[in-house]
């Protein structure tokens, strides 16, 4: 394989807190080196050149939130175009949700996941509990050793103390990664919004806002007891963060991430009943979008995640109350993100590494995985941060077109993304 | 043929009711004891005449093969009349309580009351209500005096002592009333207790009881000179403590490639009954070199004559048994 060049980027590299022009050098699939003086601003020889004309290089987006519909809803997508859509949006590593059908609860489904053609990494998480039913606990320890990096119900909670305390203790003993969802089920169940004045004028059924705080509150007091590695998926509220942020001072080993949607849009935003903006958990109070834009920037939430969830006209051109929640996101999590780095809220290197180092630290990979150090697998994307266009929802790679960001005036443009030193998209190829 | 009397008595008391409540010498005298009924039972004619005219009632709130009969044979070879109250059959059915049944039978003058129940603490509830000495022969999840005893004897005469093994307990530690016995003596005695479990089948704090623990079986065996395997109690388990039979085989099933991680030569024992497949392999429960399982019944019966022995000394002989 021949060695690729990059040069005259702006490197970003969180985990060297590093943002200052420079080269990269990518051998066997692999970052040779990396710096401000690598070729001494001239141009190897031998090599590929990839001109990045200033723009940013970084490593690759681990986005740790991404249904499919594979297997059991192909027609929303596959992983294969999912694949397409993350290199698109500079995505490089996938983790992808159980919430399939069948669920990935048996380690051959786990393979199964590993094992389909993908652009990008994929990672695959396996159900917490058997079918996602809350009641009997998976075989942790054989899903993980064929290959689930954490484990899962996706977007159920557990409603059973008794199941999750369980769960949490099995999965303490080895070890293993837990990431939950919180929202009490007995309040939100059958609520399309967060309980509050616009539901109230729409005339929907609300959940309340601590409908996801309670669950918050109950699992770090389970973390608390069991030692269990627990990860907050999405916390999108500002009595959970503060709730988080006091555990975390407390010493427990708990992260939490927040998907791009809730720190972009409130609750206002689906009036006219948007279904592409019904997501779970539902879109909260500006205070709570705001509250997860300051903790993003005080370090409480580790990750931003796309929480990227296909869905095909019928199960979203719907009256608002039958319409599935989840959005797709893989291809707009990158310039939402940056939009909180052009308002200042965030620097480039704390926005990168919501998006490559914490996801990779939380997930336990290894080999310089999120990195631009010497010997990473060379996970890349090249992006011009100031590029601004309007989100065309027909224009996404993503087989399901169901954007909650149709028609948003946003910045940001992968230009390209290699994963394991290969080209994966080529915005100038492309188009 | 019964040994010396020894200068302590055998027992704190007129019942057995936990392990807890015996001291270093008790545990001592009693396999010492034991060991004499041990030739005896090797022997053609197996009776003797200690508890002649003396009643034994086995009262037994859930079934059981070894225990059950092992104190039946213990009984009959010293000569008692035994008596076997099999629940299903009693006014147990009828919905009488633990207590009013108790009371019946102690109206009955039994001089020996040996009783199993599901729940923990009934054993001793009993001996508060009866005139007659009670035999603890497992309560719940908390004590089973006679199975850590046999064990004890079983290790005993293997390695000639107990003191300074390194003894690893595997399994259902959570639900095992024999587990419990076990740490209580065999911590007692001087040897390194270990326990090996995934943390949902460990009960909290249980390091407090003088004990290492482990979650991995790779760890927990190293070094050890017995491999203890406790049964899955799957009978006992409310709700999601495992994923699956299958799983709990994969990390705890003792099969030979885990016990290689022990000492060589190291020994396993299992209190019985086994789920072959789930917490251990049948070559290794089969194994002559290396299992004592059939060793540990045959005691079984020779700890029992020496419980039976030592109370029977303690028995009141002015009548039979005091209402």
């Amino acid at each position: 394989m021949m060695d690729v060049a990059f040069i005259n980027a702006r490197l970003v590299d969180p985990a060297a807190k590093l943002d200052a022009p420079g080269a990269l050098l990518v051998r066997d699939g692999r970052i040779a080196d990396a710096g401000p003086r690598v070729f001494n601003d001239g141009k190897p020889a031998g090599a590929q050149i990839i001109d990045c004309n200033g723009q940013v290089l970084a490593p690759g987006l681990i986005d740790m939130r991404v249904f499919v519909g594979e297997p059991g809803a192909e027609h929303r997508e596959t992983i294969e175009s999912a694949g397409l859509a993350a290199a698109a949006g500079g995505v490089t590593t996938m983790v992808l949700m159980p919430a399939t059908d069948p669920v990935i609860d048996e380690a051959a489904l786990v393979a199964f996941m590993r094992n389909q053609t993908c652009a990008v990494n994929v990672l695959p998480m396996a159900a917490l509990t058997k079918g996602r039913k809350g009641e009997q606990m998976t075989e942790m320890v054989l899903l993980s050793e064929a290959g689930a990096i954490g484990f899962t119900d996706a977007d159920r909670t557990i409603a059973d103390a008794r199941v999750m305390r369980r769960a949490l203790s099995y999965a303490a003993t080895f070890d293993l990664l837990v990431a939950g969802h919180c929202e009490e089920p007995s309040l939100s169940h059958g609520a399309s919004a967060t309980e509050g004045e616009i539901a109230t004028r729409l005339g929907l059924s609300g959940a309340p806002a601590l409908a996801e705080t309670i669950i918050v509150e109950r699992d770090l007091r389970l973390v608390e007891l069991t030692g269990a590695r627990y990860h907050f998926a999405q916390v999108t509220t500002q009595s959970a963060i503060e709730a988080i942020a006091n555990a975390k001072a407390r010493g427990l080993p708990v992260t939490c991430g927040v998907p791009a949607t809730h720190v972009a849009l409130n609750a206002l935003d689906i009036a006219g009943y948007l279904t592409f903006r019904k997501l779970s958990p539902p879109l909260r109070t500006e205070d709570d979008r705001r509250a997860c834009v300051e903790a993003l920037a005080a370090g409480i939430i580790d990750v931003i995640v796309s929480s990227h969830d296909p869905q095909a006209p019928d199960t979203k051109r719907l009256p608002y109350a039958q319409a599935a929640a989840g959005g797709v996101g893989l291809e707009t999590l990158l310039p939402i993100t940056l939009e909180m780095v052009h308002a200042g809220h965030l620097t480039m290197q704390e926005a990168i590494a919501r998006l490559t180092t914490a996801p990779a630290s939380i997930l336990g990979l290894s080999d310089g995985a999120g990195t631009l150090s010497r010997g990473a697998v060379a996970d890349l994307v090249c992006f011009n941060p100031d590029h601004a266009f309007i989100v065309d929802g027909d224009k996404l790679r993503s087989r399901a077109k169901n954007t909650p960001f149709d028609g948003r005036k946003t910045q940001g443009r992968v230009m390209h993304t290699w994963v394991k030193g290969k080209c994966v998209h080529n915005a100038e190829a492309t188009g | 043929m019964t040994g010396t009397t020894p200068a302590l008595p055998l027992l704190p008391g007129a019942h057995l009711l936990s392990v807890e409540e015996l001291g270093a010498q008790h545990i001592s005298g009693l396999l010492d004891l034991a060991e004499s009924y041990v030739d005896l039972n090797r022997q053609v004619a197996k009776k003797r005449d200690l508890l002649r005219g003396r009643t034994m009632i086995n009262l037994f709130y859930e079934s059981s093969t070894r225990t059950q009969s092992s104190f039946e044979l213990a009984g009959k070879r010293l000569g008692a009349d035994v008596m076997n109250m099999s629940v299903g059959q009693s006014s147990v059915k009828k919905g009488e309580t633990l207590i009013d049944t108790a009371m019946t039978l102690n109206a009955m003058r039994p001089d020996i009351l040996v009783i199993r129940h599901a729940d923990s603490g009934a054993a001793e509830l009993l001996s508060r209500k009866v005139a007659c000495s009670v035999i603890n022969a497992g309560d719940g999840s908390h004590e089973h005096p006679s199975q850590a005893l046999l064990d004890a004897l079983t290790i005993r005469r293997r390695f000639g002592r107990i003191e300074g093994l390194t003894i690893a307990i595997c399994g259902d530690i959570l639900h095992s009333r024999v587990a419990r016995s076990n740490i209580l003596l065999l911590t007692k005695m001087g040897a390194h207790v270990r326990l090996v479990a995934p943390r949902t089948l460990l009960p909290r704090d249980i390091g407090r009881l003088g004990v290492e623990i482990f979650n991995r079986m790779e760890e927990g065996l190293a070094g050890a000179d017995v491999v203890m395997m406790l049964r899955l109690q799957l009978e006992r388990m409310t709700g999601s403590f495992l994923p699956s039979t299958r799983e709990f085989f994969h990390l705890y099933g003792l099969d030979h490639k885990k016990l290689a991680l022990a000492k060589p030569g190291a020994l396993v024992m299992h209190p019985g009954p086994m789920n072959r497949g789930v917490e251990i392999d049948s070559a290794v429960a089969d194994d002559t070199e290396r299992s004592l399982i059939q060793e540990q019944v045959e005691m079984g019966v020779a700890v029992r004559m020496a419980i039976l022995d030592a109370l029977s000394r303690q028995l009141s002989n002015s009548k039979g048994g005091t209402p």
